[in-house]
């Protein structure tokens, strides 16, 4: 990332200010339209393309599930949708704007892939973490009893207030991973981008976070996850997209279900799967 | 440097000449405060027949402790929790080119340099330079910060060797520190950049948390990370220069993580461990100097000896803690992410 752009970007982000501050309180933005515009986005990492002319738009509201098997770039779709790496051609608009330039950063809510793992081991309470989801929106400024309050009503609603003293470091995964999600919440936002949150949580805990998606999903919060097992993401997604490197299928569940496009898109890289497999 | 950069220097020059007056009115405002304390503590210490605060050396050394002790571990406690905690020592190291670019400056011109002020402006160019290779490379890798670490640490002895004997016997304070060189304006001045390290801090403190905790969240939330990046290791930079007269060049770093791990143990929350790090680094400066001045060793060696001593007692405290807890029934989960698989994600996982 160049130093220049970045630049740009903090320039944008004092312009967003005065955006943000118009904005009634408290209010979810009311979003007509697509939330995320990918098209013929191809792009790679230095040598061979990781993604190649990928065309997707997921309308608001939408629960978009991503699969593909490993490899097929679904991670870096997600990165570049929120704008982290730049395409080497196409186009990505996040709530209309160039995902690059966009700047409401407390619109978005991100559950990177590793937030189970142990290596969070820095002292940290639940609260702490949770509250950070109001910073983009604080900024500057004190956290107020109104951000409190938004805080402890994410950590109720993802069933982790009991837990609000507690140190991360401290949690099992599951629990770890619903404090993310309240991190999200917390700063309200529009969307919510997951990266496989589902790894390392036992059973019990992951039925109950699909739950949660749902719910959350059907109070108008556009869910983007992906997940490596299909047969949850076909039960709770809205729409499917399925990925290797090209796109194989995006549509509703049961009419991916009916395709061909597993066996097609996994078919793509057979040998790959099965060394994963031995 | 050609021409028209002298003209545009010489044409500042009332602007800074302005500015360096009212630094150096504020910084003599200080120093008399300063003495002023001082006093108030030796005729405190008097009475209890301690006379250690009576000495102006002393008064000044532990003012620049006290300041050592707070921002050291303020600062230091972002850098550890984001494995950066090897970069305090690469800029101790290249603070020592910047002494020895002084000191080297003053031996072969008529020019006198404050070595501090030389090691101040090589320490913050070598920080950026650092950002600017984790930003290229993505990581603070350890070989770059090695080659910087070393490289600075080499053109220090080498210029050292250039010069006449004269600057290789002054050496040892900068490598060691010193209390009996401190003076009551480099204090005030300690005073002044303390006030300034800490303001700048309470002022970015949440975007500050938000990128040591997660850095990709941060940029997600279109928090300008290269920009607290770079602010995080020039106020280091502050920092460590800051610390060296005291702690000397190969001890500054201790400064910046051992009351950090100390706390590390104990806290729970990020703002407690702040708060348990600043006062375990000025228990560590109190006592080390303190025995510094009754025993007449090594002021920065006992300082760090006593911070580890805190640690191994943070240590103790946490396990014996735990085992307490657990034996009074309360439900302690020392290590719950193992139950249900939580080590497990460090196997094969997904596309990066």
């Amino acid at each position: 990332m160049s130093s220049s752009d970045e630049a740009r970007r903090g320039a944008g982000a004092v312009g967003g200010d005065a955006g943000t501050a118009d904005r009634p309180e408290g209010e979810r933005e009311s979003i007509d339209g697509a939330v995320i515009e990918v098209s013929n986005v191809t792009f790679g990492y230095g040598g061979s393309p990781v993604l190649e002319d990928v065309s997707l738009t997921v309308e608001a509201g939408e629960f978009l599930g991503l699969v593909g098997p490993n490899g097929s770039g679904k991670s870096t779709l997600l990165r570049l949708v929120l704008g982290l790496h730049r395409p080497d051609s196409g186009e990505i608009r996040l709530f209309g704007e160039p995902a690059r330039a966009f700047d409401d950063g407390e619109r978005v809510g991100y559950v990177a892939q590793d937030v189970t793992g142990g290596t969070r081991e820095m002292p940290i309470t639940v609260r702490e973490v949770v509250t950070m989801g109001r910073y983009p929106r604080v900024r500057f400024g004190r956290v107020g009893s109104r951000d409190r309050r938004i805080v402890t009503e994410a950590m109720e609603t993802v069933g982790v207030d009991h837990l609000a003293d507690r140190r991360l470091a401290h949690l099992s995964g599951g629990q770890r991973q619903r404090v993310f999600i309240a991190r999200a919440l917390a700063g309200e936002a529009d969307l919510l981008a997951l990266d496989e949150p589902a790894v390392g949580v036992d059973a019990e805990s992951r039925e109950a976070f699909y739950d949660l998606l749902h719910e959350l999903n059907g109070r108008g919060i556009t869910v983007v996850l992906i997940d490596h097992d299909i047969g949850v993401v076909t039960e709770h997604a809205s729409r499917v997209a399925c990925l290797n490197r090209r796109l194989f299928f995006h549509g509703d569940p049961d009419g991916f279900a009916e395709s061909d496009a597993l066996a097609r898109a996994y078919g793509a890289n057979q040998r790959l799967l099965d060394h994963d497999h031995s | 440097m050609n021409p028209t950069e002298l003209t545009s220097i010489s044409a500042l020059s009332p602007l800074w000449l302005g500015l360096a007056a009212v630094f150096e009115g504020f910084v003599g405002l200080v120093g008399a405060g300063i003495r002023l304390v001082g006093e108030l503590l030796c005729a405190v210490g008097g009475a209890l027949g301690v006379d250690m605060l009576c000495y102006s050396f002393m008064q000044q050394a532990f003012v620049a402790g006290i300041c050592v002790g707070l921002v050291a571990p303020l600062v230091g406690s972002f850098l550890v929790h984001r494995d950066m905690a090897f970069i305090g020592d690469t800029l101790a190291h290249t603070a020592f080119a910047g002494v020895a670019v002084g000191l080297f400056v003053g031996s072969v011109s008529a020019i006198s340099v404050s070595p501090y002020l030389t090691a101040l402006v090589v320490a913050v160019i070598a920080a950026l330079l650092i950002e600017l290779i984790s930003e290229y490379t993505d990581a603070y890798g350890d070989v770059p910060m090695a080659i910087v670490l070393s490289g600075g640490f080499a053109l220090g002895t080498v210029l050292v060797s250039l010069s006449d004997g004269g600057i290789a016997v002054s050496i040892s304070q900068y490598l060691f520190g010193s209390l009996s060189t401190v003076t009551l304006e480099n204090a005030a001045v300690l005073v002044v950049l303390t006030a300034f390290v800490v303001a700048v801090v309470a002022a970015t403190y949440k975007q500050l948390l938000f990128i040591t905790f997660d850095e990709t969240a941060a940029r997600v939330a279109r928090l300008n990370v290269a920009t607290y990046n770079r602010l995080l290791v020039v106020l280091t930079a502050l920092v460590v220069v800051a610390a060296m007269q005291i702690m000397g060049v190969i001890l500054v770093a201790a400064m910046l993580v051992v009351p950090v791990a100390a706390a590390a143990q104990v806290a729970r929350s990020f703002r407690g461990s702040v708060v348990v790090a600043v006062l375990a680094g000025e228990l560590a400066v109190l006592v080390g100097l303190t025995l510094s001045y009754f025993y007449g060793v090594a002021a920065g060696g006992t300082i760090v000896l006593v911070a580890i001593g805190v640690y191994a007692c943070a240590v103790a405290l946490d396990r014996l803690g735990l085992s307490f807890k657990a034996g009074s029934g309360e439900r302690v989960d020392a290590r719950p992410a193992a139950v249900d698989g939580g080590e497990e994600p460090k196997g094969p996982k997904g596309p990066k």
